[in-house]
This record gives structure tokens, sequence and C-alpha cells, in this order.
């Protein structure tokens, strides 16, 4: 295939890639937005393995199959609950990539082996921004690569997901900064084996950098962190377009680094907080007495029983369920769809309340209603819920807590204030399916459970649904 | 404990207190239910359909009084009757007791608990047992239908082979519960409706069932912190009669509903406005009972003047209002504790109200209950309740206006062209074209994803997360590029290294999305 083609080839890629996000604007064309990406990935790795220069073709397919059949196992296997950790590992792939190549291109450029891209002859200020493209390149990607594997980790829970405090953390951060930006100096005026060396040690502060940055972040703030990782893993592969002087690779890298930092924004909105005490929050830790509201709480607890919300159910004929990740971790989306059936049958309107940043991932609890069947048309967003909730007979809080707390709106001491809830208490009746009495992610008081509209029913969101599953007959 | 409905004494009052269907809940509760015989007879409700609900039937009133502990009724007890009922018996019944001062003292006297129905705080917790709301959605619906019987032509337009037929124009007076039922109806039917209310906050309410909103253009906001509206300012009433008579000359059907607690009811509709209304026309007072709101309003009666026809009643629906009224009642017994633990507490928010007479003392007027302190607990407040003026003034306070934010957007648009500016004089003082190629279609794809991921809606993001993860899989063309035939090159071991992972990427983020894009159906 002739470099015309290849280029030609490579137009038509990000096209698709353009073309498959812009898809994604509806659930009715969102699938055709997803073979969009798939056709321009083949289009580009096909143009690219024909490509005049490319060599060691079986070794290349191999390594394709494996991959492939790797990544379709681990795709197939994954649960839908699961998605936030699998979303994480997957940009830790595109780090270590991004970090691998990187080097690649560095040593490829400096050695004499007969490299098979085009002679890098740069000199001046052109080789100078290539070197600081590989470095970029390789710091970025380095970071993605352990920030990611320790996301992953925490939303797994092998990690603890609490944030890890420090004294002179920010400072900590702002050393390794520093230093990568010395070593950077460095780099650019060194030798070739020296120049190895230094990328060793950038990468290795860039891998420390990258585990702190995530280690500080709390487990509410994971839909940030994640959506922020998608991000650097878009940035990383448009650096390594920048040296490698490959305008698909620049153009896909801007694409996904823009739409992660757009997800992180939306996240960031819808909790009421800056991007940046987000990244070096630390936000949601106990810090001594968190748990204190300005407000004291009026009212008392009260709680109720299954028989008695069963007759609450049957009497209410608007009824809203707001989901929370107390529904993902007791993967409770499958008999929360039952029990609606039941009550719809019954001649009762049921819709889905999402509060955008509930559960661990953008967009993660229309994931698991969808794969418990909920018709998405009864799955609506906060701003739409909100006007309907004062005719709402009865609202279900099933594992949820931060987001429809109303200290968000009336408490200005609050940590959450400012924060847009869903405001369920507006609601005739709220009944509050929870473990415990535990504080929420944020680790504060929740006020809309002492209110005298809601009552508390206790215990494993999937066991409490499937019993009132079972009685509702 | 025993429990008793008798017929209702009035002529003009074809309502009951209980009906079968409620009887049977009664005794749900625990009650033992007598009934006057033919007590149901004007609601067509008959003494064998309230024996089949369980209810024992007495031949007299007088045989009913002696027996029960707790009486319903729907209008008070008169002088006389209050004469056969014993002491110590609870009843429940319209009272308006700011008017009938004297009915208190005598039930006083005979030490007869009497809960007034139309006393109920109109909190939301009592909604369930607020008559007024009930029975104002039965008259709303009836003034509607009562309103079309007495006009001659069509209430919806239509184009026929005949010839065209003209929309009904009707202009409803006041949006309480019984004016948006009125709507609703009149709606249903085809009309075209205009519906005025001083309360600015019903705005909505109108809108959403139909009809459009009429107001004056003053600055004045009817509504109080008891959910009624009060009397408005001289200059008001000036810019609403102007209006009125505006509607007046256009409209064909008036119905009114304005009423003010305790006192007569405005009047809205003068003697000269009527006189401009086409021939045919029709009015229905709602307000009859109070004085009218309009001023040749006859109570009781319907009569034409100058061609229009004036409607000071509407027919009561009694088979359904007395269906309400009595569901009405239950709910009241239910939280009284029903038969088994009842309990007149005089603490309770709303048995303290509205049991008007208690243990031969007079509890009239009530300490009020203001709708304010109410709809500060959020519950789920009566629509009027919503938003009070405090709640408004609290955002506005909060919120910074929408200048300011406007401003402090300004100032930020400012300073980050600035510094893009300088960025961009910078990189193209010391970059090299090529470089300067790569960074143009750089910045030109952020533009576009930019774009193209702000209309990602909601519910897809995590989609759209695991498509741009298998999209970023890119990088393996940065891989595929390197692999050199020399298999024991380190550049090549890289390389290959970096193709096995992105290609994990690929087909992992594309299967996963696909998955998860096959299980969203509407």
């Amino acid at each position: 295939m002739t470099l015309g083609l290849q280029t030609a080839s490579y137009i038509a890629a990000s096209i698709l890639f353009i073309m498959s996000l812009g898809g994604l604007a509806t659930q009715e064309s969102a699938k055709r937005g997803n073979y969009y990406g798939i056709i321009g990935m083949i289009l580009a790795i096909l143009a690219t393995t024909l490509g005049e220069s490319t060599q060691g073709h079986s070794i290349l397919i191999a390594a394709m199959a494996v991959g492939s059949v790797i990544g379709i196992i681990v795709a197939l296997k994954v649960e839908m609950t699961s998605m936030p950790q699998l979303v994480a590992i997957l940009h830790s792939f595109v780090g270590l990539a991004a970090v691998l190549v990187g080097f690649g291109s560095y040593l490829s450029g400096h050695s004499a082996s007969s490299s098979n891209l085009p002679p890098q002859s740069l000199t001046g200020a052109a080789h100078t921004i290539h070197l600081v493209e590989i470095y970029l390149g390789i710091f970025i990607g380095a970071v993605t690569f352990t920030g990611s594997i320790i996301a992953w980790g925490k939303l797994q829970g092998k990690i603890m997901s609490r944030p890890l405090m420090y004294p002179g953390r920010h400072l900590v951060l702002l050393a390794l900064v520093i230093l990568s930006v010395g070593v950077l100096i460095k780099f650019l005026n060194a030798a070739t084996t020296e120049g190895t060396n230094l990328l060793l040690i950038m990468t290795a502060l860039s891998s420390v950098l990258g585990i702190l940055l995530v280690m500080a972040i709390g487990g509410a703030d994971m839909p940030v962190v994640v959506s922020m990782l998608n991000s650097y893993s878009g940035w990383a592969a448009a650096a390594a377009g920048f040296m490698l002087s490959n305008n698909l690779l620049i153009v896909t890298g801007a694409l996904v680094g823009s739409s992660g930092a757009i997800l992180s924004y939306i996240m960031c909105k819808a909790m009421n907080r800056s991007f940046f005490s987000v990244i070096f929050g630390g936000f949601g830790a106990s810090e001594g007495t968190t748990a204190v509201t300005s407000q004291p709480l009026v009212g008392e607890v009260k709680s109720i029983t299954c028989d008695e919300t069963i007759e609450l159910l049957k009497e209410a004929k608007n009824i809203v369920i707001v989901p929370g990740f107390g529904m993902a971790t007791a993967k409770a989306q499958h008999s929360v769809y039952k029990l609606v059936k039941k009550l719809t049958a019954g001649g009762c309107k049921v819709t889905f309340a999402i509060h955008p940043v509930a559960g661990r991932l953008p967009g993660h609890m229309n994931v698991l209603l969808a794969e418990a069947n909920v018709p998405y048309d009864i799955v609506l967003e906060m701003d739409e819920i909100n006007p309907e909730l004062p005719n709402t007979d009865l609202v279900m809080v099933i594992g949820a807590n931060d987001i429809v707390n109303p200290s968000a709106l009336d408490d200005a001491s609050s940590l959450i204030y400012g924060m847009p809830v869903i405001e369920v208490w507006k609601a005739k009746t709220v009944i509050v399916s929870k473990r415990s009495m535990a504080a929420g992610y944020a680790g504060i008081e929740n006020p809309l459970f002492y209110k005298d509209n809601t009552r508390m029913l206790y215990g494993d969101a999937k066991k409490t649904v499937d019993a009132l599953v079972m009685a509702l007959g | 404990m025993k429990l008793g409905i008798p017929l209702e004494t009035s002529a003009t009052e074809s309502r009951v207190a209980a009906t079968p269907k409620t009887v049977l809940r009664l005794i749900k509760q625990g009650f033992e239910v007598f009934i006057e015989t033919k007590a149901g007879e004007l609601s067509s409700y008959s003494d064998q359909d309230f024996k089949n609900a369980g209810a024992i039937i007495l031949p007299s009133a007088t045989a009913l009084y002696e027996r029960v502990d707790i009486i319903l009724k729907v209008l008070a007890l008169t002088k006389d009757e209050i004469k056969q009922v014993k002491s110590g018996t609870m009843v429940a019944s319209y009272l308006w007791p700011a008017q009938n001062l004297d009915l208190l003292t005598l039930l006083a006297e005979k030490k007869i608990n009497a809960i007034a129905m139309d006393a109920i705080p109109r909190i939301s917790r009592a909604e369930k047992m607020d008559v007024l709301s009930s029975m104002a959605n039965v008259a709303g619906y009836r003034a509607v239908i009562e309103g079309a019987g007495h006009f001659g032509k069509f209430l919806n337009g239509q184009i026929t082979a005949a010839g065209k037929i003209e929309p009904a124009k009707i202009l409803i007076i006041g949006a309480g519960v019984a004016g948006l039922a009125a709507i609703g109806t009149a709606h249903s039917l085809g009309a075209i409706i205009r519906a005025f209310d001083t309360r600015k906050e019903v705005r909505e309410q109108i809108q959403s069932m139909g009809a459009q909103f009429l107001t004056v253009e003053l600055e004045e906001d009817g509504a109080t912190n008891t959910g009624y509206s009060k009397e408005m300012s001289p200059a008001f009433i000036e810019a609403e009669m102007a209006l009125f008579r505006a509607q007046a000359k256009e409209v064909d059907i008036i119905i009114t509903t304005a009423q003010i607690p305790g006192k007569p009811a405005p009047r809205l509709i003068l003697k000269d406005m009527v006189e401009m209304m086409k021939t045919g026309s029709v009015i229905v007072d709602l307000a009859a009972s109070t004085g009218g709101n309009c001023e040749l309003t006859r109570p009781g009666e319907i009569y034409k003047y100058n061609g229009v026809t004036i409607a000071g009643k509407v027919d009561q629906l009694p088979a359904e209002a007395s269906g309400l009224y009595g569901n009405n009642l239950c709910h009241l017994l239910d939280d009284m504790g029903k038969a088994a633990n009842f309990k007149i507490d005089m603490n309770d928010d709303i048995i303290g109200r509205a049991m008007v007479v208690h243990d031969g003392k007079i509890n009239w007027p009530p300490k009020p209950l203001s709708v304010l302190n109410v709809a500060a607990k959020p519950v789920a407040a009566k629509p009027s309740e919503k938003v009070t003026l405090d709640e408004k003034l609290e955002r506005k306070l909060k919120r910074p206006t929408a200048e300011e934010v406007s401003k402090k957007n300004a100032r930020t648009a400012t300073f980050v062209l600035a510094l893009l500016g300088a960025f961009l004089y910078l990189i193209g003082l010391v970059a090299p074209p090529e470089f300067l190629a790569h960074f143009t279609v750089f910045v030109l794809s952020c533009f576009i994803g930019w774009q193209v991921v702000w209309n990602v809606s909601h519910s897809l993001h995590t989609p759209l997360m695991s498509v741009t993860n298998a999209i970023s899989g890119i990088i393996i063309v940065g891989g595929i590029l390197h692999i050199e035939n020399d298999l024991k090159s380190p550049i090549t071991i890289l390389a290959v290294v970096a193709v096995l992972v992105a290609t994990i990427n690929i087909a992992g983020g594309f299967f996963i999305t696909h998955r998860m894009l096959k299980m969203f159906r509407k």
C-alpha cells in the first residue's frame, strides 16, 4: 500500500471515529456508532499493517490474535456491576502501550539498527520538540498506567477506597513534577544510552506520581478519576502521534482526550466541586469529625417493615425509584426490575431517576438498568425528574445516599452544599432501602432519613427487593 | 363503637355521609354502622345496598341518635337535632364555625364533641380528609357541565360538511381546586379556556391543565400563608375589572369560583359586564352560597337576565360527592385511631383545629397553623403551597444573580483567550512548520471532540467511555510501525508487547460496548 493510500485510509478512519462518538448521542444510533468505530479501527490497522515499510507481519499477527482473544474473553466474562473496574484496567493498557511506543520511538530514532521509520534527521528546534514529545508521551502514559491500576484496585476493593492522606501530600506531588521537568532538561542534551536511563528514571517518577494521585482520591470521586484517566489515555495516544508524525494518532488521541475531559467536567459539575479539588482532594476522608452538620438533626428515624412497604407500594399510583451504588454492590438491578414489572402490571406508573454521579462510572446506573432490560424511556435524568417529584406518591431510594441529601441545598456548612441532588423529599412518601444508618461516601449525615415522610427499610438491597417481589405475588 | 349516619334534613341537600363502599371501610375499621332509612335515597343508594354492605337500618333519626357514639353528617346538626343527640357523642360534619357561633354554643352546652370538616387545616397530611378540596373538585366539574347544558352550542370547534363550528370560549375565575377541575373538564370537552387568579404561582398549574393564564400587570401577589388568597388593593381590583370587562365581550361561558374564607365572596362580575355579554351566554357562580361573585346571582336559582343564563346553584352530583365525602370521613376516623384505639387527641395538628367543640368548650378560632411552617418541612405540599415567598427570597440571597455570573464568565473567557493567544504566539515563534501542521490537526480534533461529546446523552456515558477506550487503542499503530523483522531487537520486543496490550484494549473495548448497547431497549 502506498503512502498516499495509507494516508487516505487514515483520514477515513478519523472520520469514522468522529462519527462513532457522534453516534452515541442517542440510544437509537449508538449501536451504529460502535460499528463505525470498529470499521475505523480495522481500516487503520489494515492500512498500517499493509504499509510499505511495515515488517515482521507474522509476529504482528500473532500478537494481535492473542490480544483479541484475551480482550474478547474479558469483555464476555465481565459483569455489568464491575464495568468501572474493567474500564479502569483497559485504560492502564493504553498507558502501558504509550510508554512502550515512546521507548521504541526513542530507541529506533537513536540506534544504528535499520529503522523502518523515516530517517530521523531532525535538527535544532525540531529535534528538541521531537524529544519533548517522546518525553511527554511516556510521562502521560506512565501516569495513566499506574493511576489506572490503582483505580482498578480501589474499585475492585483490593485497595482501600478511602483517600490516602499524609502531611505535605501536595508538596510531594509538586516535587515529583519538578523533578520530572529537571530530568527533561537533562534528557534534551543527553546521548542515547544516558538518555535511555533518564527516560527510565522519569518513567519511575511518573509511575509514582500516578499512584499517589489516585491513592489520594476517595471512592465517591471515582467517576471523576475514571473519566480523567480516560482523558489521559487519549492525550497519551496524541503524544505518540506527535512523536511518530502520525495524524491519525493525533486526531484519535485528541478525540478521546477531550471526551474524557468533558466527562470529568460533567461529573465535577454534578458534584458541585472544582476539578482540582477532586484531583488533589482527599474528599470523603474521615478527618476526625466529618459527620458534623451545623443544623441539629430534627425528627426521628422511622423504620418500616416489608409488609408496610407493600401496603405503600400498592396504594401509590406514581412511583419513582432512585438507584445508587448500593444497588450495584448488591447486584439488585434484576430484582428491582421484577418489582417494577409487578407494580406496572398493577396499573402503577414507575420511573427511574438517575443522578449523574450515581455509581462509580458516568452512566453506571443506566448500564445496570439496561442489563436488567429496563426500557430506557422510563429512565429519567435528575433534571427531568425533579419537577415531577412533588406530584409523586412514593419514592424508593435503593442504595443511594449523598445524591438524595437535602443538606446539599439548604445547609451552607455541608461538605456537599451546592451539589445538585434528586429532591426526593418533595414526594409524598420516601422509602429508603439501606443496609444501615451509616453515612455515605461523603461521610456526612443525611437529614433525609429524619424527615417526617421518610421511612427506612433496612437490609441488603437485593434481599429486600426480592422479598417485596415475593410478597406482591 | 357505634357509628350512625342520619338522613339529611335540609331540602337542598341531596348528599349523604356514607355510601355502601365507605360503610364497608368503616366496618373494616371496627365500627358498628347504623343508617337511617332512606338516608341514601337522593344519592341513589338504597337501604338494601347499605344492608348488603353490613349496615343496620334504623327507622328514624331519633332511634339512631339514641344508639350511636359517633354521628357522620354532611350539614351541621340543626338546633332541633342537637336536642335529640345525647351528650358525649362526636359529630363530624360541615359546620362553618365562623358563621355559626350560636350552634357552637348549643353543642357545647350539650357537651357534644363536634368536628367541623370545613375547618380541617389545609396541610398535606390532612389532604386526604379535606372535604373542601374533594367537594370543590365535584363542583368544578359540575359547573362546566351545568354551563354547557345552558349554553345552546357546542363547546368544541368542528369543521363539518354542514359548516364550521366555532369552539366556545370559557373564562374561569379563581384557580383553586374547583377552578382547576373546571379547567380540566372544559379542556376535555374541547373549549378554549382562559383562567384568572390573583396568585401568580398558579400560572403553571393553569397552563398545565390546558388553559391560558390571564393576569393583571400589577406587582401584587394574592398568595397568603394560609393557602387561600387575600383581598387585593383597589388599584389591583380596578385593573382586574377592566380585564373582566374585556373578557365579558368575548367569552361564552364564565365560571366563577373566588371565595375568601369567613367573608362574603368578592364581587367580580358586575351588572354592566353581564349586559356586555353575548345573548345565550352563561354564568355559573360557584360562590353563590357566600353571596356570589356575580352581582346578579340569585343563590339557589337559575334564571335569565338579558339573554344571559345566570346559575346560582349547581347540582351536587350526590352519588359521586357522597362517596368522596364518605372517604374523607373514613380517613379522618383512620387518623383518630379507628374503632379499637379511638382517641380525641387535641394536641394533634388536625384534630386540635377541626374539633371546634370539645368537652363542653368552644375551641374557635383555632390557633393559627401557618402553611409557611409546613412548607418548610419538605413534605409534598399542595400545589398552591409549593413555593412560599420566604423560600424564594432565601434562594435569591444564596445564589449569585445572573448578572454576576455573566460578568464572571466574561472575565474568565477573556483570561482564557489571552492565555491561549500568548501560548500560540510562543509556539509560532519557535516551532518548525512540520510541528505546526500536526498541532493544527491536534487543536482542530480537540474542538471536534469537544463538540461531538457534548451531544452524548447522560445514559450513554459508560458506553462512551468504553468506546473511547477502544479507539484510544489506536496507539497500536505506533506499535506496528516499530516492529522489525529482527525479533531479538529490543525495539521489536517493546513494540510487540505494545501491540498485544493495545489489541486487548481494542477488542475488549468494542466488544463490551457492543454488549452494553445491545441491552438498551425502549
